[in-house]
């Protein structure tokens, strides 16, 4: 373990306006599962994508087993023994799993041979996989593991992994952990990249913290608490959401029975979906990515119509109606996709505050629209939620991800909604913002107000949601109460493992 | 009106032929679309190919020398589309539209002195014994080597794409550049020469119509075969033998209705002229159900910096 496999030496990238990574140096080991901690934006990446040789450091160096190492292309880098599975999978959805696998190697044998291989590397490592089957076609959990066993065919002696576990359940997360233990106890190391504090904490020997690009210091997560660990990638300390004590109203909104097909040839159909939100409730609807949120999130905007009776407001029947009309009935909706769907990107914050504001601020009379009144709304926004921007005359695309996503929820809660409706409030958004949304949607149910929050991150849903409910498949689980519900129960109602298996040590 | 006129060896004789300028520019296009860039050049890549083919040819009196200075232009034209959308990241739909505008005008410049000129005529392959069999002789064995050379060019392409690391790659590249150049791929390079390879083609195509199937210089004589290349491209679902048939599928068409007129059928010339178009079109409509075949990055602009 004392053996030194790669050694950073003050690597510095500068990107123009940026210093992505400024002198960071630090030490991987040999068998070492490495842990590399930091908010969005702290230079992960960079860090990474030099030791792959897809960016080259303006200077510093790296030492591979004692000898300089600088790779001018990732070809290089996987000749020396280093493969990465990228957090968004580099997979190629019309090519199946054997050719994926083949254009990530330098010398590949013939596919049926390769074929061969894929089954009993995969098997051996209990990642079983057909060579055969259309990447397109596989689960999140299988897909990863596509790259995966392309980087174990290569025998990588450090294997760099990028956010592996954000599209998992809990039990596919175990049984990648399995895998990795594996690796490890042959002698494998392990670069392992997360926000996931205690994914590391179970996993790591070790973890280096980066914050704005640099080095801010190491620990041992065993021994370290997730929030002390938090703090120091944050550099502040930490406030977690308050969230008092809070009695439920009468139903505000429900759904009974819904079915609706899949609205594209890629979209998930929605099944015999009830659920039931009260006022002063949170409900939390957890499930991964592509299991019918975006579906469920449009029935209840009203951007998907269905039968009257089917979505119910204090008991009356809004299924027909289209989103303006329910704005008026204060029933709010922020989308998760934030250029496209939530805002209009090349619009500026005031056209977008109009965009959603319109009926409720009373931003317009018979079709002429009140700009004055239209960039106070806007203002109040960008100051009621810390939006970092130099003024509502900006263009949505402007903003950076974490300060629009702060636009889009502030425009929302500020219209004081009945029911308000958000899919991943704080994708992409650095702890402090994030805290201050969870708070502001805590805030709002105090005030009385039912909230539906779609996330994919179930640390924010324990924190926030009265009840929790998962969606797998278009379905929708019966919703618990958060109180005393574990992660195991979680992960079943998310759909279990996938018919996954665990590693044969 | 006497349709007994009309032999039917002959008609898919002449169908083979007709088809060839089309196949030829179809399977160009269809790499190029396989490496995930659109190109609606094809149209101004053909005329470009069809005028440099025919002054070659008719200035060296060797239509071989013609086909590959056609080849040659063509691949010229592309460089100006490579340009556009490789280096200058323009769109490509735009980039292509104007690439269409801009070899029409140059060819009609360029042809100015070429109007109303013979070319020596391309000689046909004879092969002792075969050529002269009864029905099968004339519609296999008695064709000008571009004929073949198309039929090749579609066997390779198929093999390429489906059994080799190169067409593995190219096939890469067009689905996900992202990934592809994540994995050190130069998707730029790989683009650049599946371009150059459709301008070659399309060129090839253009030269075919002007010095074979018609054979003279007439301005804008490509008529609109390299649009139907491109729907080609698409009604055969980006499949080498599937374009093949749409080709003899306009080809056949085509032939018939060029008898039909001369055999005087009571149909106005206009409806019969306009027919390959149609069917064409109306097939590939019908056929084009599964979208999910296209390149799925297909028309997108690929910048290494995201």
């Amino acid at each position: 373990m004392s053996d030194v496999l790669l050694s950073l030496k003050g690597l510095t990238k500068a990107y123009p306006g940026v210093v992505a990574n400024d002198q960071v140096s630090f030490d991987i080991g040999v068998g070492e599962v490495h842990a590399l901690l930091g908010e969005n934006g702290a230079g992960k990446s960079t860090l990474v994508k030099m030791i792959y040789g897809l960016v080259k450091p303006d200077s510093g160096m790296m030492e591979l087993n004692g000898r300089a190492f600088a790779p001018a292309e990732p070809r290089a880098a996987r000749a020396d023994g280093i493969a990465m599975v990228f957090q968004h999978f580099s997979l190629f959805d019309a090519l199946n799993v054997a050719e994926n696998i083949a254009l990530g190697m330098e010398n590949p044998p013939k596919m049926r041979d390769l074929a061969s291989r894929i089954k009993s590397v995969s098997e051996n490592y209990g990642l079983p996989l057909d060579p055969f089957r259309t990447v397109g076609d596989l689960s999140a959990g299988e897909r990863q593991r596509v790259e995966i066993i392309r980087c174990l065919l290569q025998d990588p002696k450090l294997l760099i992994m990028d956010e592996p576990t954000s599209v998992l359940t809990p039990q596919e997360v175990e049984i990648l952990f399995q895998t990795l233990r594996k690796l490890k106890a042959e002698g494998t190391s392990i670069l392992y990249i997360s926000h996931k504090l205690e994914e590391i904490r179970s996993l790591c020997d070790f973890a280096t913290i980066l914050r704005l690009g640099q080095n801010v210091g190491a620990c041992v997560p065993r021994d370290t608490s997730a929030r002390d660990m938090a703090e120091m990638m944050v550099g502040t300390a930490l406030k977690t959401p308050e969230r008092a004590g809070r009695e439920l109203g009468p139903v505000a909104l429900s759904i009974r029975g819904l079915s609706v097909p899949a609205p594209s040839a890629f979209g998930t159909a929605l099944k015999d979906v009830t659920l039931t939100v009260h006022k002063g409730e949170i409900l939390g609807i957890g499930g991964v990515a592509g299991n019918g949120q975006d579906e469920l999130l449009s029935v209840l905007s009203g951007e998907v119509l269905c039968a009257p009776g089917e979505v119910l407001l204090h008991g009356d029947a809004i299924g027909q109606m289209n989103p303006t009309k329910r704005r008026k009935l204060g029933v709010l909706a922020a989308p998760e996709e934030r250029l496209g769907h939530a805002a209009a990107p090349d619009m500026s914050l005031t056209e977008n505050a109009l965009l959603t504001g319109s009926v409720r601020q009373g931003l317009e009379t018979r079709g002429m629209i009140h700009w004055s009144r239209a960039k106070e709304f806007a203002e109040a926004v960008i100051a009621g939620f810390d939006v970092r921007t130099p003024g509502p005359g900006n263009a949505a695309r402007a903003l950076s991800g974490g300060n629009l996503q702060k636009f889009v929820i502030g425009r929302e809660v500020l219209q004081d909604p009945d029911v308000l409706v958000v899919n991943q409030p704080t994708w992409g958004v650095d702890a402090a913002a994030a805290a201050a949304i969870r708070q502001s949607l805590l805030d709002l149910a105090a005030k009385g107000a039912a909230v539906i929050c779609i996330s994919q991150d179930l640390d924010e849903l324990m924190e926030i949601s009265d009840n929790f409910a998962a969606l797998n498949e278009g379905r929708l689980s019966a919703p618990r109460s958060t109180q005393g519900l574990s992660v195991d129960e979680i992960g079943l109602m998310m759909g279990g493992a996938h018919g996954m298996e665990v590693a044969h040590v | 009106m006497d349709l007994s006129a009309i032999n039917p060896v002959q008609l898919i004789a002449f169908l083979m032929v007709a088809a060839t300028p089309v196949l030829l520019a179809a399977i160009g296009e269809l790499i190029v679309e396989k490496s995930g860039v659109l190109n609606l050049g094809v149209e101004g890549m053909m005329i470009t190919g069809a005028i440099a083919g025919f002054a070659v040819t008719v200035e060296t009196g060797s239509p071989a020398v013609g086909f590959v200075a056609a080849a040659g232009a063509g691949a010229l034209l592309s460089c100006l589309f490579v340009v556009l959308t490789q280096f200058a990241l323009a769109n490509q739909v735009a980039s292509g539209l104007a690439l269409t505008l801009f070899g029409l005008g140059l060819s009609a410049l360029l042809g100015q002195s070429y109007v109303g000129v013979k070319p020596p005529t391309t000689p046909k392959v004879e092969i002792a014994g075969l050529s002269d069999l009864p029905v099968v002789g004339p519609i296999l064995f008695n064709h000008d080597l571009m004929v073949y050379f198309g039929i090749a060019l579609v066997a390779a392409t198929w093999a390429v794409l489906k059994f080799t690391r190169t067409g593995l790659i190219l096939r890469a590249v067009g689905e996900n550049h992202d990934a592809a150049h994540a994995l050190g791929y130069k998707v730029v390079r790989i683009r650049i020469l599946a371009i150059l390879f459709g301008g070659a083609c399309a060129g090839l195509g253009g030269a075919y119509i002007s010095l074979i199937r018609v054979p003279q210089w007439t301005e804008g004589m490509t008529a609109g075969v390299g649009w139907i290349a491109l729907a080609l491209v698409v009604f055969a679902s980006w499949k080498p033998w599937r374009a093949l048939l749409g080709a003899y599928l306009f080809g056949g068409v085509t032939v018939v209705q060029l008898n039909l007129q001369a055999a005087g059928v009571a149909i106005p010339v206009e409806y019969l002229a306009m027919s390959p178009y149609l069917i064409t079109i109306v097939v590939l409509v019908i056929l084009s159900a599964d979208k999910s075949s296209a390149p799925a990055a297909l028309g997108r602009v690929f910048h290494a910096s995201r």
